[in-house]
C-alpha cells in the first residue's frame, strides 16, 4: 500500500508540474502583458517602471523559476488590472463558489443515488422509465439553458428568486437546480446501471437462497457493491462540475471563482488566469489522487495492477 | 481503394472485397434499424430535417440574419399580441429576423461542431492506434500526456486559449477540435491492445502487410463501433461546449450569430423580450437531445460498451 501511495503522488505532483509550466508559457505566448495595460502613448521611464512592477523585465526562465518559488510560498502574482496580489482576489471569490458547488453536489447525490436505484429496482414499470426519461431530459439540456429557463420563469414570471448576485441564501437556489441539474441526471443514470449490473450476480441470488430478507439484499449485497463504480463517477464529476460552475456563475452573476475566470479571460489578466487554472487543476488532481487511494482501499487487485 | 498485392487469392481482383463489404454493410444497417423504436425513427427524421435545414438556410431563411429593420423591432413570434406576420419567430432588440437567425446559428453551430468532431477524431485517432500498436515507451509518453490533459477541465482550457490567441471562429474551431482528443486516444489505445495479438493480426503481419496496412485495413475496421457512437456522443458534447464559449461571449463575435451567442445577447432582454433567448435555447435543447438519444441508441444497438457512460 505504501508503495501504491508513493507512486501515485510522484505521480500527481509530475502532472501538476506539468500542468503550471505549460499554463505558464502558453499565457505568456501572445506578447509582452503590458502592451494590454499600458496607455496609449506611455513615456517609457514609466513603461519601464510599469515593467519592473510586474516583475517582467527578467527573462522567461527566471520568471518562470520565481513563480514557482513564490507558489511554493502561496504566492501567485499581481493582477494586472486591479493591482493586488492574485491569491487575495480568490480569496474574496471562492466563498460563493463553494457554496454553490457543495449544495449542488448534496442536492445531486441525495436525489441522484436513490432514484438510480429506484429505477434499476422498477426499471419493467412505468415510474422507473418517467425516471429514466428525466434523467435523460436532465442530461441533454446545457446547464446555461436551464439556468436562462430558470430565471424567465421564477425570476420574471413568478418573482420568486432574484435573477442575479450572491447576497442571500435565495439567490443560490436558482444557481444550485441548474448546476445540480445535469449532475443529478448522470448520477441517475449510472446509479442505474451499476445497480443493474449488481442485480444480475450470482451472489445476489445465493443470498437470496439462503433466505435473507429483500432489504437486506439490496441494501447490503446490492447497493454496497455498485457503490464502488458510483464513487469514482462522483470523483469524476467534480472535474467536469468545475467547467459547470463557471457558466453558471456568468449566468447568474454569482461574483466567484468562475466569474473571476471568465473576466480574466476577456480582460487577458495572465496572472489570474493561470493562478485560476493551475488550482483548478490541483482540486482536480488531488481528488482523483484521493479517489484512487478509496479505490485500492476497497479493492486490493488495483494495488497490485497498478503500480 | 488500391490495393498493392498483398496476400490475393489466386483468381481474384484486387476488389473483390467490395461487394461482399456492402453486402454486410446493408446487413447491418437493416438490423439497426429493426433494434429501433418509434422514437428513434422520428429522432433520425428530426436530425435529418435539421441537417437539411442547416444545408439550404442561404436560400429558405427569409431575412438577411443580420439585417436590422429599426421600424421593427422585439416584435414577438405569430401569435402574441403585436407580431408581424413576416417574422414568424419575431424579431430581436435591432429588429433582426429571428427565423433567420436561428437558422444561420444553427447552421454555424452544426457546422463548427462537426469540423470539431472531425477534427478530434482523426487526432485521437492517430494517438491512440499509435500509442497502441506501438507500446512501450511511446505509449508511456501518449498516455502520460493523456493524464495531464485529464487533469485540466476542458473549459479552461478553452479560456486559456481565448485569451492567449483572442476571439475568432478559426480559434473556436481549433479549441473544439481538440476537445475529445484523450477519450478517443484512450479508447482507441484499449481497443487496440484488446485486439493486437489476436490470430487475424499475426496472421496479416506474418503475411508481410505493413503497419500502416495492418492498422487500416484490419484493426480500425473491427474497432470501428466504438468510436462511430463515441463520435455521436462527442458531437452533442461539442455542440453544447461551443454553445457555452459563444453564449459567454467567448467564441463566435457579434453580429455573426449561433446558437450560444444569440442566447448570452439576449439576456438583456429577457425581461421585456424572452423569445429572444427562448427560440435558441430550445432549438440548442432540442439539437443535443436528439443526437444523445442517437447516441445512446446506436451504442445499445452497436453493442459497445464505454466506460463512464
Amino acid at each position: 500500500m505504501t508503495g501504491f501511495f508513493i507512486s501515485r503522488l510522484l505521480r500527481c505532483a509530475l502532472t501538476l508540474l506539468i500542468v503550471v509550466t505549460v499554463v505558464f508559457f502558453a499565457t505568456r505566448m501572445s506578447g509582452n502583458a503590458i502592451d494590454f495595460i499600458a496607455p496609449e502613448g506611455l513615456d517609457p521611464a514609466s513603461r519601464e517602471a510599469m515593467i519592473r512592477y510586474f516583475g517582467l523585465n527578467e527573462d522567461l526562465v527566471t520568471q518562470y523559476v520565481r513563480f514557482l518559488g513564490g507558489l511554493l510560498n502561496g504566492e501567485a502574482g499581481i493582477s494586472l488590472y486591479q493591482r493586488r496580489p492574485v491569491t487575495e482576489i480568490y480569496g474574496e471569490k471562492i466563498g460563493p463558489t463553494l457554496i454553490l458547488f457543495w449544495s449542488a453536489f448534496l442536492l445531486s447525490v441525495v436525489i441522484g443515488i436513490p432514484a438510480g436505484i429506484l429505477a434499476a429496482l422498477k426499471r419493467r414499470s412505468p415510474a422507473g422509465t418517467a425516471i429514466m426519461a428525466g434523467a435523460f431530459v436532465g442530461y441533454a439540456t446545457p446547464n446555461f439553458v436551464l439556468a436562462i429557463f430558470l430565471i424567465l420563469v421564477f425570476s420574471f414570471q413568478l418573482h420568486l428568486f432574484p435573477s442575479s448576485g450572491n447576497a442571500t441564501w435565495l439567490h443560490f437556489v436558482m444557481p444550485t437546480i441548474a448546476l445540480a441539474a445535469s449532475l443529478l441526471a448522470q448520477q441517475v443514470r449510472f446509479t442505474r446501471n451499476s445497480m443493474l449490473e449488481t442485480l444480475s450476480q450470482d451472489y445476489m441470488r445465493t443470498a437470496r437462497a439462503k433466505g435473507v430478507s429483500e432489504w437486506l439484499v439490496i441494501g447490503k449485497h446490492g447497493f454496497r457493491n455498485a457503490m464502488i463504480p458510483i464513487t469514482t463517477v462522483l470523483g469524476l464529476q467534480v472535474a467536469g462540475m468545475v467547467a459547470q460552475v463557471v457558466i453558471i456563475e456568468a449566468v447568474f452573476s454569482t461574483k466567484g471563482v468562475g466569474d473571476a475566470l471568465v473576466a480574466a479571460t476577456i480582460a487577458r489578466d495572465y496572472p489570474v488566469l493561470q493562478f485560476g487554472v493551475i488550482m483548478i487543476a490541483a482540486l482536480v488532481v488531488g481528488v482523483s489522487f484521493i479517489v484512487d487511494l478509496l479505490y485500492a482501499a476497497i479493492d486490493p487487485r488495483i494495488r497490485v495492477t497498478a503500480l | 481503394m488500391t490495393t498493392t498485392g498483398y496476400a490475393s487469392a489466386p483468381g481474384s481482383t484486387g476488389t473483390s472485397w467490395l461487394p461482399r463489404a456492402n453486402g454486410r454493410r446493408i446487413l447491418a444497417l437493416r438490423r439497426l434499424y429493426r433494434r429501433s423504436d418509434w422514437i428513434i425513427r422520428i429522432c433520425f427524421l428530426l436530425a435529418l430535417l435539421i441537417l437539411a435545414a442547416a444545408l439550404i438556410t442561404p436560400w429558405i431563411a427569409p431575412f438577411d440574419p443580420d439585417g436590422q429593420s429599426l421600424l421593427s423591432r422585439l416584435r414577438p413570434p405569430i401569435g402574441f399580441e403585436k407580431a408581424q406576420i413576416a417574422h414568424l419567430l419575431g424579431t430581436d432588440q435591432l429588429g433582426r429576423d429571428m427565423l433567420s437567425r436561428c437558422l444561420w446559428g444553427l447552421r454555424l453551430t452544426l457546422g463548427i461542431s462537426g469540423i470539431g468532431v472531425i477534427i478530434g477524431l482523426l487526432t485521437g485517432t492517430s494517438v491512440g492506434l499509435v500509442s497502441g500498436f506501438f507500446g512501450g515507451r511511446t505509449d508511456d509518453l501518449i498516455m502520460g500526456i493523456v493524464d495531464v490533459q485529464i487533469a485540466v477541465p476542458f473549459t479552461l482550457i478553452a479560456l486559456l486559449a481565448v485569451a492567449v490567441f483572442g476571439t475568432g471562429i478559426d480559434v473556436l474551431v481549433v479549441v473544439l477540435g481538440l476537445y475529445g482528443w484523450e477519450k478517443y486516444a484512450r479508447l482507441i489505445r484499449g481497443q487496440v491492445l484488446a485486439v493486437r495479438d489476436l490470430p487475424y493480426v499475426e496472421a496479416a503481419r506474418a503475411a508481410g502487410a505493413s503497419t500502416m496496412r495492418t492498422i487500416m485495413v484490419h484493426i480500425l475496421p473491427n474497432i470501428a463501433s466504438p468510436i462511430i457512437v463515441m463520435m455521436t456522443l462527442t458531437f452533442s458534447e461539442i455542440v453544447l461546449l461551443e454553445s457555452s464559449l459563444s453564449f459567454l461571449g467567448l467564441g463566435v463575435q457579434p453580429p455573426t450569430a449561433t446558437l450560444g451567442s444569440m442566447v448570452g445577447q439576449g439576456r438583456d432582454y429577457m425581461a421585456s423580450a424572452p423569445w429572444i433567448v427562448a427560440s435558441p435555447a430550445l432549438l440548442i435543447m432540442f439539437v443535443a437531445l436528439i443526437v444523445l438519444l442517437l447516441g445512446d441508441w446506436l451504442r445499445d444497438a452497436l453493442d459497445v460498451k464505454l466506460r463512464n457512460s
